[in-house]
């Protein structure tokens, strides 16, 4: 999933200061299983905007809306006969969402309440690591089903640096060292073979690299 | 003289069977090159050529580059170190070509230290293509004559490829194995980490040898002098990789008060002459950062001179 955190209050409150009628949006993807913007956070954000308007003696009018995908212009729809009462919206889906927002409502002012972070998943109860880097051809296989890209500090592509130490990442003890990880698996596999193999430069134009990315399905296109 | 893939000097030594002497010079943290020629002054002489860091531990520093080529100018032959860290694969081909021409002869490729053990912590890092990749590319640039993307090079540099190693990293099983990659990815000569354990280093060495990676390229064995216990115990804890037992730091503190620097200076030439006997050894490479006026002690102590010219 693509996992974010909630900004900063302070940050959230700067941002709308100056609007009276504001609009939380939600959405039931990736950032409800993640715990920032479902619901029920679009609650606990709606009333700390409410308490703190009201500390400030200042009058708002906060109206909450979760949608079931903020990334689904179907979905995103659904909020044309309520929205003209706001005059701006906090988003706290993941960074598609507010751009489908204000895509689909341009007079609108569309802030993000969340920082998107990565595409990954939760390891532990409230711990997420990323995965993925969207790299556009997936490689792991080669790697025992573990993404060097992505979770290599710097993305090697032929064994790990001189800073592996102890299972770690040079960066930080809070990381494991993916290669680490890639080397032990492959040797107890036998597949000593496999990690020798020189891999060439990888061709970036399908990531980032290439410029912002577009998928057309023709068979899906109607 | 044809037989030669670069005809550098370092390449020269190694393949006359010499016992080599690099040593390795920080470029400035400026513009200053009164330090730099200050530092090559000390060089001069005593080693066949010096590694030229490249914005090393991530902190912005004169390119390598351009201080290799003060080096030059100042007589000494430089090893010209790249990482992976702050260039693309375009930069790095016309890096390559214009030090080339510039008579830049040697070169070391490395992956780099990750920017946030640096000065611009919050910079963008490259990584485009890996150490390894680069060892490669390097190679067909010499050998095949062609771009990363297989066009063809008009007057291809003729670089001496060398490459680093850490026989301390971890996987540890793993460290010989990524060594035999690199020589099959190009390298001619490797340069080691920085060794204090002489145990784990001689067992490496040992399986390096049953693999046969000496007869395949030159491996130089990495010395850094320790200049205090303070130094000493930073290496320890704070350096990833890196391996310091602690018995050489008892050894350093019971030197005594002003005494510490003098016992690291015996280490280093203990060790540089046990590498001298060591099988699949080919030489030293000196990395005494900051303390570039006290290598011709060191290289006179260890025997190392005078250092042979050929032709
Ligand atoms: S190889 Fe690319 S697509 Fe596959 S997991 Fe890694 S970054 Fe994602
Ligand atoms: S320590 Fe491991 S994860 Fe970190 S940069 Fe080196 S190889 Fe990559």
């Amino acid at each position: 999933m693509i996992v974010a955190e909630p900004k900063p209050i302070k940050e959230i409150l700067e941002m709308v200061r100056d609007y009276k009628k504001i609009l939380v949006v939600g959405c039931k993807g990736c950032v409800t299983v993640c715990n920032v913007g479902g619901a029920k956070e679009v609650g606990i954000l709606a009333s700390t905007l409410r308490i703190a308007a009201r500390k400030d003696n200042r009058e708002i009018e906060v109206g909450e809306h979760t949608l079931e995908r903020q990334c689904d212009p179907e979905y995103v729809d659904e909020l044309k006969d309520i929205i003209d009462k706001y005059d701006a919206v906090i988003s706290i889906a993941c960074g598609v969402g507010p751009q489908f927002l204000s895509e689909r409502y341009p007079e609108k002012r569309i802030f993000p309440g969340v920082n998107t972070k990565f595409m990954g998943g939760a390891v532990e109860h409230g711990i997420w690591a990323e995965r993925c880097a969207g790299c556009g051809t997936c490689v792991i296989h080669y790697f025992g089903g573990l993404c060097p890209i992505a979770r290599c500090s710097k993305s090697l592509m032929n064994g790990p640096c001189g800073g592996s130490a102890g299972g770690k990442c040079e960066v930080s003890k809070d990381i494991d060292c993916v290669w680490d990880m890639i080397v032990k698996k492959l040797m107890k596999e036998g597949r000593l073979d496999d990690l020798l193999k020189f891999r060439p430069p990888k061709d970036w134009t399908t990531a980032r690299d290439g410029g912002p990315r577009r998928l057309v399905r023709e068979e899906l296109v109607k | 003289m044809s037989d030669y893939k670069s005809g550098s000097n370092l390449e020269k030594v190694l393949k006359s069977g010499t016992f080599a002497f690099t040593g390795e010079c920080g470029p400035p943290q400026g513009a200053n090159i009164d330090v730099l020629k200050k530092k090559a002054q000390h060089l001069k002489g005593c080693v066949d050529a010096v590694n030229v860091t490249d914005n090393q531990t991530a902190v912005v520093r004169m390119s390598s580059w351009a201080a290799s080529l003060f080096l030059i100018q100042e007589g000494l032959e430089p090893n010209y170190q790249m990482v992976c860290r702050d260039r693309n694969r375009l930069a790095m081909q016309s890096d390559i070509l214009g030090a080339y021409a510039h008579g830049i002869r040697n070169m070391l490729c490395l992956s780099g230290d990750h920017q946030k053990f640096g000065n611009h912590p919050g910079s963008k890092n490259v990584f485009d293509i890996d150490s390894m990749q680069l060892i490669n590319m390097v190679k067909n640039m010499r050998d095949e004559g062609k771009f990363q993307n297989g066009q063809e090079i008009d007057v291809p540099p003729k670089i001496f490829i060398g490459a680093a190693s850490n026989p301390f990293g971890d996987p540890t099983e793993f460290r010989p194995y990524r060594l035999a990659k690199k020589i099959n990815a190009g390298a001619d000569f490797i340069q080691t980490q920085s060794i204090y354990n002489m145990d784990r280093f001689r067992k490496f060495m040992k399986q390096v040898v049953d693999m046969g990676l000496h007869e395949k390229c030159y491996i130089l064995a990495g010395i850094t002098p320790m200049k205090s216990v303070g130094m000493a115990r930073y290496m320890a804890s704070q350096v990833p990789g890196m391996d310091v037992p602690e018995s050489l730091i008892k050894r350093l503190k019971g030197a005594g008060k002003g005494k510490v620097a003098e016992e690291g200076i015996k280490f280093a030439i203990e060790q540089i002459e046990e590498f001298k006997e060591m099988e699949g050894v080919a030489g030293v490479h000196l990395m005494a950062i900051e303390w570039e006026h006290r290598v011709p002690e060191i290289a006179e102590r260890a025997g190392m001179l005078p250092r042979p010219k050929i032709d």
